[in-house]
């Protein structure tokens, strides 16, 4: 027996008066599968959440989640889907508890006889869980939608950017989870902003303006980068980037946190000519070195070379 | 000292805050943070949600007064002269976003006027931010119809427009693709270059090493306080992502 993919589309378009929101995207989620779409605010993340979850219908293209159809059994889908909104959407006058009892009674369950689930996540705002939703800290508020997402036991879960202006302890916490609930078997599709929260992911599509700009294992997509990346440091990090964005022979430049990442035009020059055209500059303590690029570097490279065409 | 007279601070001091505290009721938002920041530095105040951090922003900003404590603010104190604090600085944030059905000159020239700046020096500078941004020909495009990234530089340029001392962002880069996000680093380092202070907010740990001190609030406290690379010395990591989780796995409030 074939094995059904827990999520699949293929070519959905989906357009907004003048803006083409989706434009052929593709992707299929196997069971126990965190599959991660990386992107910016506008790049198409929420459609493509929405149309799966059958929340909207998409222009073009085909979709099903565990094998129903997203227009003819969105009824079925609906069932075993967990979705949880990139805005926050519990009822915010309800308490902890009460959002949650709400939400396993729509789904004919109840808190006990899904407990199991939700236990690891839950046990952290069950002290709070007389205290309205609206109240709740960022952070609680976004374990609260968690659990709501998973009391009826879903199969496929669906997480439109939940750790978006979260800080970076919390998300780690948040990928924790995630990663335990994978093991029970659980279908993952989950959008962030953060390219860092890419290397969590089991696969990974690259998202922007619509389009997938690349999907594949996270450590596939570094290893195609598709040439060489350099690391330069100087004491003068500022003037740096300026004189390295002149250097006639470098294509690109970014600043990375404390190094500035840079790559060649067709023929990269000697590193030692580099090295005496910075300290003729008076760039002093330099640090030239080839490194391995992460996903971010991947994206800027992708994206650049879409505007381009 | 007169009500509206700033007080001297030492040598280009422009933000100064000693012991400063906000208690709501039994619970205390900020516990006691003291600092002093230099004219033209990017100051980056980091911590976990629920550390405190808005809460002393805003009393920086002089919309809420301290329990205890004193800050001044570009010479003026939060708790007395709040009212010349609003004058002297700017403010942006991801929420605080422009007037979408105003077109892009109407709103600088919005802005600029409830700053004060004067009439006839808004056109030509209006003209001149737009040419440098690059935004010459979307002067009369509604602001709505702008793809995010344009909004937040439009954004970020409106709330110096005024050329304030200190211009205060919060979480001001969240959302914007990559090269957006290291294209508008590049404005506030004009910025700075220019003089204005920055003070600045984000969960992008890469961007703590742009600036040149970092503050990181635990539980309402100022934990740590450096260079991005002193702080990586002293906490032997090799970057401000494992610095950050150093000291805030420590905190006893949950976000």
């Amino acid at each position: 027996m074939i094995q059904m993919p827990a999520v699949k589309a293929d070519s959905i378009f989906k357009k907004y008066k003048k803006v083409q929101a989706l434009n052929g995207v593709s992707l299929e989620v196997g069971e126990g599968e965190i599959f991660g779409i990386i992107g910016p605010d506008g790049a198409g993340k929420s459609t493509l959440f929405r149309i799966l979850t059958t929340l909207i219908l998409a222009d073009e293209g085909k979709a099903t989640v565990n094998g129903f159809d997203v227009v003819k059994e969105y009824r079925s889908i609906r069932e075993c889907v967990g979705y949880m909104p990139g805005r926050f959407s519990l009822y915010q006058d309800l308490t902890v508890e009460e959002n949650l009892t709400f939400f396993a009674t729509v789904f004919r369950t109840t808190i006990e006889e899904n407990y199991e689930l939700i236990k690891d996540i839950y046990v952290q705002i069950e002290p709070f869980k007389t205290r309205r939703a609206g109240a709740l800290s960022g952070g609680m508020k976004q374990k609260l939608a968690l659990c709501c997402a998973l009391i009826h036991k879903p199969t496929v879960l669906f997480l439109d950017e939940p750790t978006t202006g979260v800080d970076p302890v919390s998300r780690k916490e948040f990928w924790g989870m995630l990663k335990r609930l994978k093991k029970q078997g659980i279908a993952i599709l989950v959008s962030t902003p953060y390219m860092d929260e890419a290397s969590l992911c089991d696969r990974i599509a690259l998202i922007q303006n619509g389009q997938f700009l690349k999907t594949d294992t996270p450590q596939n997509i570094v290893r195609e980068f598709g040439t060489v990346l350099w690391s330069v440091r100087s004491n003068q990090m500022s003037k740096l980037l300026i004189d390295l964005r002149n250097y006639e022979a470098v294509d690109t430049c970014f600043a990375f946190g404390d190094t500035h990442h840079i790559t060649f035009k067709n023929v990269p020059p000697l590193e030692q000519d580099l090295n005496e055209y910075l300290q003729s500059l008076g760039h002093k303590s330099l640090f030239i070195k080839p490194i391995e690029a992460n996903v971010e570097d991947c994206f800027m490279r992708l994206s650049g070379k879409t505007l381009q065409s | 000292m007169s009500k509206r007279d700033p007080i001297l601070m030492p040598d280009n001091t422009v933000i100064l805050a000693k012991d400063l505290t906000k208690m709501y009721g039994d619970f205390t938002a900020v516990d006691h943070i003291s600092f002093e920041i230099k004219k033209g530095e990017i100051f980056g105040f980091l911590g976990a949600n629920g550390a405190g951090k808005t809460t002393a922003m805003r009393m920086l900003c002089g919309l809420s007064k301290s329990t205890s404590g004193q800050a001044w603010v570009a010479g003026y104190d939060i708790n007395r002269q709040s009212e010349y604090i609003k004058r002297r600085i700017g403010y942006m944030s991801q929420k605080f976003a422009l007037y979408e059905d105003l077109e892009v000159w109407e709103n600088i020239r919005m802005y600029a006027g409830i700053y004060g700046v004067p009439d006839r020096e808004i056109a030509p500078r209006t003209d001149e931010l737009l040419h440098r941004l690059g935004f010459e020909s979307e002067k009369k495009t509604l602001v709505k119809s702008l793809p995010l990234g344009w909004k937040q530089k439009l954004s970020f340029s409106v709330a110096i427009f005024h050329n304030p001392s200190i211009v205060f962002l919060d979480e001001p880069t969240g959302g914007v693709d990559p090269a957006t996000r290291r294209q508008f680093w590049e404005l506030i380092y004009q910025a700075a270059d220019r003089g204005i202070t920055v003070f600045v907010t984000t969960h992008y740990m890469d961007e703590a090493e742009y600036c040149d001190r970092v503050s990181i609030m635990v539980d309402g406290r100022i934990d740590a306080l450096d260079s991005p690379g002193n702080l990586k010395k002293a906490f032997n990591a090799k970057n401000m992502d494992e610095v950050f989780h150093q000291l805030a796995r420590g905190a006893r409030r949950k976000a």
